[in-house]
């Protein structure tokens, strides 16, 4: 009730007070620009986690080793440290000035002030929420159903795409979902490294520093409704794949 | 067809110790042991889920450590069916044809004749949370029999089935084992299962196999103490052999019993399955060779037969019939018969 009263309160003071900031924003290059970076970014963060977190999710629901724990523990890590600390952890690995973000550097892959940047703090703070629900999703299939599909003939990898992964799907594109939104919500880690180019959270804190309300308020309302509208959409296709 | 040499193997509180046995082309053999004997190990270990610890298992004569799953021709049905949820009777059932590669005109020939054979024609567009648990059993094993495995194993195919639907796929078994003749390993704690499918029965306890042998000679001839008590012969007692003539033994177990032995001499077990026992209110001339008086302890009602604890330590089941016939009760005085054949001797180490 609170967050629904206070995301109408801002959507509803924009439309009524100040339509034409809103259009004006809008019709905006540089605004739509940040916009569309932002989703881009978090939806390269969420492929990074998709492709290498799948794997990852997959042996944790099925396999117990040492270390297990360890593993799950710093899966978790960024959910309880500051984004402000991830973003400077983030920035001393990855500048161009460090040893590993100088190898980056020499093939043309340059973190700081750079898309490379965003995606990098968009998946640390986020590729959590994915591997997460990955792994409860594939935890939540019976691995007798594998095991079935093996002694019909299936490989393991035939066994996975065929059984397991379309009885996890749902709740491996809950977890995408998440995950994106989690992205596009970034500030903190993302400011540390890369400043430009701005993504909507770091633009609407630079308006709101330098002209007030008036010039980042409209700019929040129009995330908040594109966010939505995407959001929305996408759970719907969610359910309606999940019900077949 | 099967094979264990020596086979040891650990997974979680369950292992298996030092399994031996073979089953041959053809067999129906079944597997009996209480819950968590290992029972599920040992069909998952034939099936290649698990590598041996130590010792081997020969599958058609080949050594199976370098088989996977997948290419040792075997077709598996769990206890909760594990059907794929997210696809039809007919998906289920065409899955393994399909991941064998199989033509389409012979996926629907052979999709057809199993359904057919389990009489679940009718049901190959239904999805497996619409079907009841008698119909996803039949659908489970369409789905392993459709791939003509060279064995098939079954776990606990029918525990979770109720009483009525249960006695009608254990018939099922049967009519598909004798048309097909497909080598089956099935596990179950079920005695009646055992005694009704099984060419041989091998009893698994705490991991270990303690009796392979006919299912007449595992529940009428235990070999051990533990087969004994697990199979329900609930007559075991302790005595030492006083006399052997022409094929019998006179043993002193507290009061004499006469037995059909093998064992000539020294301390033994004797078990007397309480079923084998006839109580009367007099003792009467009849064939049996051990005629035992005694004193009823406790009568107690177990589903349609009560049980009669007795001072001598013997259990004897009889109808409620021959409770009200001879108002049975604690105190009543009674003469206990049993034919010295339904004597089971073996040797106890002292």
């Amino acid at each position: 009730m609170f967050t629904v009263f206070t995301l109408l309160n801002m959507v509803a003071r924009q439309v009524i007070w100040d339509l034409p900031g809103l259009v004006d924003a809008a019709t905006d290059d540089f605004v739509l620009g940040s916009i569309w970076l932002t989703l881009y970014a978090s939806f390269l963060a969420t492929l990074i986690a998709v492709v290498f977190g799948t794997p990852l999710a997959y042996v944790l629901a099925r396999h117990d080793f040492k270390g297990k724990s360890l593993v799950e523990a710093v899966i978790d890590l960024p959910v309880i440290i500051p984004h402000s600390v991830a973003g400077i952890a983030l920035y001393t690995l990855l500048m161009s000035r460090s040893p590993v973000g100088g190898v980056f550097a020499g093939i043309g892959l340059v973190f700081e002030d750079h898309l490379p940047g965003i995606v990098a703090a968009m998946f640390f703070v986020s590729a959590s929420l994915y591997i997460n629900a990955a792994r409860d999703g594939f935890h939540s299939v019976d691995y007798r159903l594998e095991r079935v599909a093996r002694t019909l003939g299936a490989s393991q990898s035939r066994a996975f795409t065929r059984v397991t992964l379309p009885l996890a799907v749902r709740h491996l594109l809950s977890g995408a979902i998440m995950s994106w939104a989690r992205g596009i919500s970034e500030f903190g880690a993302v400011v540390m490294i890369a400043f430009y180019p701005m993504i909507a959270p770091i633009l609407i804190y630079y308006r709101f520093t330098t002209t007030g309300l008036r010039g980042s308020q409209p700019i929040a309302v129009m995330l908040i409704v594109i966010c939505l509208t995407v959001f929305l959409s996408l759970r719907v296709i969610s359910r309606r794949w999940e019900r077949g | 067809m099967i094979r264990f040499e020596g086979v040891s193997n650990d997974w979680g509180e369950f292992r298996l110790r030092d399994v031996s046995f073979s089953v041959g082309e053809g067999e129906y053999f079944v597997v009996l042991g209480p819950t968590g004997a290992g029972k599920t190990l040992l069909l998952e270990t034939i099936a290649g889920f698990y590598t041996p610890r130590s010792g081997r298992i020969l599958l058609r004569g080949e050594d199976a450590e370098t088989l996977l799953p997948e290419e040792r021709g075997v077709g598996f049905v769990y206890q909760d069916y594990s059907l794929f949820p997210h696809m039809t009777v007919e998906g289920n059932t065409r899955f393994g044809l399909e991941m064998r590669g199989v033509s389409a005109e012979e996926v629907e020939r052979r999709v057809d004749e199993v359904l057919r054979l389990l009489g679940i024609e009718g049901l190959r567009d239904r999805y497996p949370g619409t079907l009841s648990g008698g119909e996803q059993q039949r659908v489970a094993l369409a789905r392993a029999l459709v791939i003509e495995p060279d064995i098939l194993l079954l776990d606990e195919p029918l525990s979770a089935l109720d009483t009525r639907t249960r006695e009608a796929l254990r018939d099922e078994l049967r009519r598909i084992h004798r048309a097909r003749g497909t080598t089956t390993v099935h596990v179950t704690h079920d005695q009646t299962e055992a005694l009704f499918l099984a060419d041989r029965v091998a009893v698994i306890i705490d991991g270990m196999l303690v009796q392979v042998d006919t299912p007449d000679r595992v529940f009428n001839k235990p070999g051990s103490v533990r087969v004994a008590e697990f199979v329900g012969v609930e007559n075991v007692l302790e005595g030492v052999v006083t006399g052997y003539t022409d094929g019998v033994a006179s043993i002193d177990c507290g009061f004499t019993v006469k037995a059909v032995s093998e064992v000539t001499e020294g301390s033994v077990y004797v078990f007397i399955r309480p079923e084998n026992i006839i109580l009367s209110a007099e003792a009467f001339p009849s064939s049996a060779r051990n005629v035992v008086e005694c004193t009823v302890l406790e009568v107690v009602k177990l589903g349609s037969v009560h049980q009669v604890k007795t001072d001598k330590g013997l259990n004897v089941a009889v109808t409620q019939q021959s409770v009200d016939e001879f108002g049975l009760k604690q105190g009543s005085r009674m003469y206990a018969s049993f034919k010295a054949t339904a004597v089971h001797v073996i040797q106890r180490s002292v």
